[in-house]
C-alpha cells in the first residue's frame, strides 16, 4: 500500500498554493495511522545499497569528489532553506530556548559515549574522546534520510529541526577537545574555532536558514525545483556515494576489533533514546521526536573528523571514521530510522508526546 | 641559480597550517596539488575528503627550506601521515625564489 503511494510522486500540484510551511513540504500525501509501522524500504535506501554492494564487489565506479561535494552542498542548503522558511512564520522567542536545550543534548550524548568508551582498557583516552565527539555530533546525511522517510509516510514534523542540526554539530566536538586537552588545544583555540564554526556544515545550514527566514516561501519559489523538488534525487545520488565510501571503510573494520563495532552498533540506540527523551521534554511532534532521536543516534563524519584531526592529532582518525561511516551510518539508514519510528509511534503518544 | 625544492606530502587536514608555516618562514610562493597514495598509515585514497592527501612544493633558498623542514618535522611527524624531502634544483629567475 505504501509502495503504491510512493509511486504517485511526492509533491502535489496544489502544493505552492497552500500556506507558507505547507507550500514547501516535500510531500502532501495523507497521513498514515500512527499504528502503522513501515516495513518496506524507502526507495532512496536502495541507492545506498547499490553503492554499498558495488563498493564491496570493487566495481569500477566512483563519483568524482567534486560531485560528492556539490551534492552535500545542495542537501545542506535544502535542509537549511526548508527550516528557514518555517522559522520565518514561527515564534522565535519560543524556539530559541529549545535550541539551547538541544545543544545541551549534544554534550549529554558525547559524555555518555566517552564514559562507555573508557570502559575499554585498551582504548587510549584521546581515542575515546575523539570517538565520543563524533557520536555527540551529528550526521546531516542521516537527518536527510529521516526527512525523506517522514515525507514518504506523510508524517508532519518541525522543519525548523534543521536548526537542531546546526546547534548539535558543535558542542560535542568542543567537549571532545576539552576532554583531552583541557582548555588548551594543541593548535590554539583560534584554529579550532575556525575549523568547528566555519566548516561547510555549519556555514551552509546556517546560511540556508538565514536565506529562508529573510526571503520567505514566496520569494524562494524559483528555487523550489532544485532545492525542494529535487531533494530525493540529490539524496539518492548522495547515498550512492555514501554506500561506496562505507564499502571502502568496511575493509578497515577487521583491524579495529569487536568493542568498537559493538559500540558503533549499540550506542546509536542509546543516543536515540536520549533524543526521544529530549524531544518529549521539548514537546515536539512525533515526526520531530523521530528527527531528534535520529540526530542523537547519528555520528558526524564531516565536521568532527576535520576538527578532531587538528585538535587531538594523537587520536587515530581511522577508528572514529570507520565506526561512523562503515557501521553507524549504514545501521541508522537501513535499520535505525524505521526502528526508532516504529518504537516511537507506539510509545511516544502513550507518554503524552506529540499531543 | 641553485635553489632547494621542498616537497611535502601530507594529510589534507593540515593544508592551512602547512601554507601558514611555509609563508611564515619567508618562502615567496608554493604549489599545492591533491594527491593519493599508500604508506605506513595505510591507503590514502582521497575518495572522501578526510582521507585525501595534499602535495605542497616550495622552491626557496636552502636555509629557508631547512627551517621549514625542521619545523614541520617537530610539529607533525609524530601524529600525521607526512613525507618530506629536499632536492637541488636550478632556476632561471633567482630573485623569484
Amino acid at each position: 500500500m505504501a509502495l503504491a503511494r510512493a509511486s504517485n510522486g511526492w509533491r502535489t500540484e496544489e502544493g505552492p498554493a497552500l500556506g507558507p510551511a505547507r507550500a514547501l513540504c516535500y510531500d502532501q500525501r495523507p497521513r498514515v495511522s500512527d499504528k502503522e509501522i513501515p516495513l518496506e524500504l524507502d526507495p532512496v535506501i536502495l541507492f545506498f545499497l547499490l553503492g554499498l554492494g558495488a563498493g564491496l564487489m570493487r566495481a569500477e565506479m566512483r563519483l568524482p569528489a567534486a560531485v560528492y561535494e556539490l551534492l552535500t552542498v545542495i542537501l545542506l542548503l535544502s535542509i537549511g532553506l526548508k527550516g528557514g522558511v518555517e522559522l520565518a512564520g514561527a515564534d522565535l522567542a519560543r524556539i530559541l530556548p529549545k535550541l539551547g536545550v538541544v545543544a545541551a543534548m549534544g554534550i549529554v550524548v558525547g559524555l555518555m559515549g566517552f564514559a562507555i568508551l573508557r570502559l575499554s582498557p585498551r582504548l587510549p583516552r584521546a581515542d575515546a574522546a575523539a570517538i565520543a565527539a563524533h557520536y555527540g555530533s551529528v550526521s546531516v546525511g542521516t537527518y536527510a534520510v529521516a526527512i525523506a522517510f517522514l515525507d514518504t509516510l506523510g508524517v508532519d514534523y518541525e522543519a525548523y529541526a534543521a536548526a537542531f542540526v546546526v546547534v548539535l554539530e558543535v558542542p560535542a566536538i568542543l567537549l571532545g577537545i576539552v576532554l583531552v586537552r583541557g582548555l588548551r588545544p594543541s593548535v590554539g583555540w583560534a584554529s579550532v574555532m575556525h575549523e568547528v564554526f566555519l566548516g561547510k556544515g555549519v556555514v551552509l545550514l546556517l546560511g540556508g536558514l538565514l536565506i529562508g527566514v529573510l526571503m520567505g516561501p514566496e520569494r524562494l519559489e524559483p528555487f523550489e525545483p532544485l532545492f525542494f523538488d529535487a531533494f530525493k534525487g540529490v539524496l539518492a545520488l548522495f547515498l550512492l556515494e555514501m554506500g561506496l565510501v562505507a564499502a571502502t571503510q568496511a575493509g578497515a573494520l577487521r583491524r579495529h576489533g569487536v568493542f568498537l563495532i559493538g559500540f558503533a552498533l549499540l550506542f546509536p540506540l542509546l543516543g536515540a533514546i536520549v533524543g526521544a527523551v529530549f524531544a518529549w521534554g521539548l514537546d515536539l511532534t512525533l515526526g520531530g521526536a523521530l528527527l531528534l532521536s535520529v540526530l542523537g543516534a547519528s555520528a558526524s563524519y564531516i565536521a568532527a573528523p576535520a576538527a578532531m584531526r587538528l585538535s587531538v592529532p594523537e587520536a587515530n582518525p581511522g577508528l572514529s571514521l570507520t565506526a561512523s561511516l562503515a557501521v553507524t551510518f549504514p545501521f541508522n539508514v537501513l535499520v535505525g530510522i524505521p526502528l526508532y519510528y516504529g518504537v516511537l509511534s507506539v510509545v511516544y503518544p502513550g507518554v503524552g508526546g506529540g499531543a | 641559480m641553485k635553489r632547494k625544492l621542498l616537497t611535502v606530502i601530507t594529510e589534507q587536514a593540515l593544508e592551512r597550517q602547512l601554507v601558514q608555516c611555509v609563508m611564515d618562514h619567508g618562502a615567496r610562493g608554493y604549489t599545492l596539488t591533491e594527491a593519493r597514495g599508500q604508506g605506513r598509515r595505510g591507503v590514502r585514497s582521497a575518495d572522501f575528503e578526510q582521507v585525501g592527501n595534499i602535495r605542497l612544493e616550495v622552491i626557496c633558498e636552502e636555509d629557508v627550506a631547512r627551517q621549514i623542514a625542521e619545523t614541520l618535522h617537530k610539529k607533525y611527524f609524530d601524529d600525521f601521515a607526512m613525507v618530506l624531502y629536499l632536492q637541488d634544483v636550478e632556476v632561471l629567475r633567482s630573485e623569484k625564489f
